[in-house]
């Protein structure tokens, strides 16, 4: 698909998927661009105009300039990316990216971990000081020449661990000028243990911190109880308004990182209310659960699915005329810069640039395969040993994935998560259906909310 | 124009020619941990 069109919010938008470009049209043009899309020519579009009564001279106007932005390379542009692509899945690649598991245990009992309570289906743990520098000694090894490495604390819940994790930041500090790297560090919390000095350290420290909050009260503790079944909800939330606001004004990245499931499909109201909070870098994303669990979204929930991206984007406008605007994650689009088209297209990483490591110091292609004994690539001691699995994650992109070639989202996605794919079709070169019909809906609403504040 | 607003006049295939530098951020370590986002993350060769 070269040319994407659909109406939203009163705005008739057309983007040129290949290039990029976004036009926002009136109705004559965006009726001429369905029928050429068609590989009909212009003769049918006059045909058609003539129809409806419209003048040859405005038939003409619109045509001269579909025809203006076509020589210019912004609509029905080409798409020459495969055989670049195909070559820069071959291209020898570097670790930039280490998902730290520093504890498999957790002191809420979320009832969608995809860790199992943070156990990811095996034995509790809790990652010690030498295996975590091994880790980070693996990653400066073999990052090649990339500056910048990223490094996320991660559980079950990171702050079990908290002393390791102090550690291992200085441990980290204290190989950047030898190694000539710098070391981006972020932790994602569920807030229970945080405090000052936690904060303070953060602040020091990480580049971006994610706080796990689902949104309103109800909906929070619902599913992100203790273990004892009591919400969690009143514990957190004046610590990561603490936190947020700290942050802000020291100019640092947070975010505030929530999962919508069946029980909220309602789910615009939880990020306004996160907004309303005071919060202002919201993530709110949808669960991904075996389609037997009681909470997991079906097909059938996607109409209202789609209509709260609808409800949430026509808010978020008016709330940012109003000079009270918040981000939200997944509506950021970037459309004059972003990626360049190899990111774009060659997928998240996962497998090759971006490792998950084990409190034991297993590696794994990404946090969510975790505990999936196949997918086992080897450890901080012996480094990969299974290299035929990193080249199968290697070759994976969206050219590889037959359901992409005919999606716009192509390149605002890069074929979505591996791990989505495998979990409900076995084959990390497939896609999550359900997932893909909420990225197309909230891309549209992103270039949407552009094209109306534009206005 | 009359008819049409173009927002943006963003050319990817132009990022084709410089080949991709690999020094930007892994998706998954912003705020998604479930689902992939990549047409929100910045370049940073530009930097």
């Amino acid at each position: 698909m070269q040319i994407h069109q659909y109406k939203s919010n009163g705005l008739n938008i057309i983007l040129d998927v290949p290039g990029g470009s976004v036009h926002v049209v009136d109705e004559p043009v965006y009726e001429a661009v369905g029928i050429l899309r068609e590989n009909r020519d212009e003769d049918e579009v006059r045909r058609a105009f003539a129809l409806k009564g419209i003048s040859s001279e405005e038939t003409e106007e619109v045509l001269g300039e579909i025809r203006e932005l076509r020589q210019q390379g912004l609509l029905f542009s080409e798409e020459p990316y495969a055989p670049s692509v195909e070559a820069f899945a071959k291209r020898k690649t570097v670790v930039k990216a280490l998902c730290l598991h520093v504890a498999h245990d957790c002191n809420l009992a979320c009832r969608y971990c995809f860790a199992g309570e943070g156990e990811y289906h095996g034995r509790r743990a809790i990652m010690d000081y030498e295996t975590g520098c091994r880790a980070l000694d693996f990653l400066i090894a073999n990052s090649g020449a990339r500056h910048n490495l990223e490094v996320d604390f991660f559980g079950g819940e990171p702050l079990l661990n908290w002393e390791t994790v102090k550690k291992l930041v200085a441990y980290g500090r204290s190989l950047e000028e030898k190694s000539g790297k710098h070391f981006r560090f972020t932790i994602t919390t569920n807030g229970v243990l945080l405090n000052d000095e936690i904060m303070e350290f953060c602040n020091r420290e990480m580049d971006n911190v994610v706080m796990s909050v689902d949104g309103r009260k109800e909906v929070h503790d619902r599913m992100r109880p203790f273990r004892k079944g009591s919400g969690s909800y009143d514990l957190i939330i004046p610590k990561f308004l603490k936190f947020a606001e700290q942050r802000r004004k020291l100019g640092l990245k947070y975010y505030v990182r929530g999962t919508y499931t069946r029980w909220n499909t309602d789910f615009a109201a939880d990020v306004l209310h996160l907004a309303d909070l005071g919060f202002d870098q919201i993530s709110v994303e949808p669960v991904v659960a075996p389609p037997e669990m009681d909470y997991a979204l079906r097909e059938e929930d996607l109409p209202v699915l789609l209509e709260q991206y609808d409800i949430l984007a026509k808010e978020m406008i008016r709330r940012e005329k109003e000079g009270k605007g918040f981000n939200f994650f997944h509506f950021m689009i970037d459309l004059t810069g972003g990626p360049c088209v190899y990111k774009r297209l060659s997928g998240c990483g996962s497998g090759t640039e971006y490792l998950a490591v084990t409190p034991w110091g297993d590696f794994y292609p990404c946090h969510q395969f975790v505990g999936m004994e196949q997918f086992l690539l080897g450890n901080v001691r012996d480094g990969i040993v299974r290299e035929d699995t990193v080249e199968s994650f290697k070759r994976v992109n969206v050219y590889s994935k037959p359901a992409c070639s005919s999606c716009f989202a192509r390149f605002y996605c890069s074929g979505g998560c591996l791990a989505n794919s495998w979990n409900f079709t076995g084959s990390i070169n497939d896609v999550y259906e359900i997932g893909c019909a909420l990225e197309r809906k909230r891309v549209e609403c992103a270039i949407m909310i552009k094209a109306a504040l534009n206005e | 124009m009359k008819h049409i607003k173009t927002l943006n006049t963003k050319n990817l295939q132009e990022t084709l020619k410089k080949g991709g530098c690999g020094e930007c951020q892994t998706s998954c370590q912003s705020a998604c941990k479930t689902s992939c986002t990549v047409g929100n993350q910045s370049c940073e060769s530009r930097k």
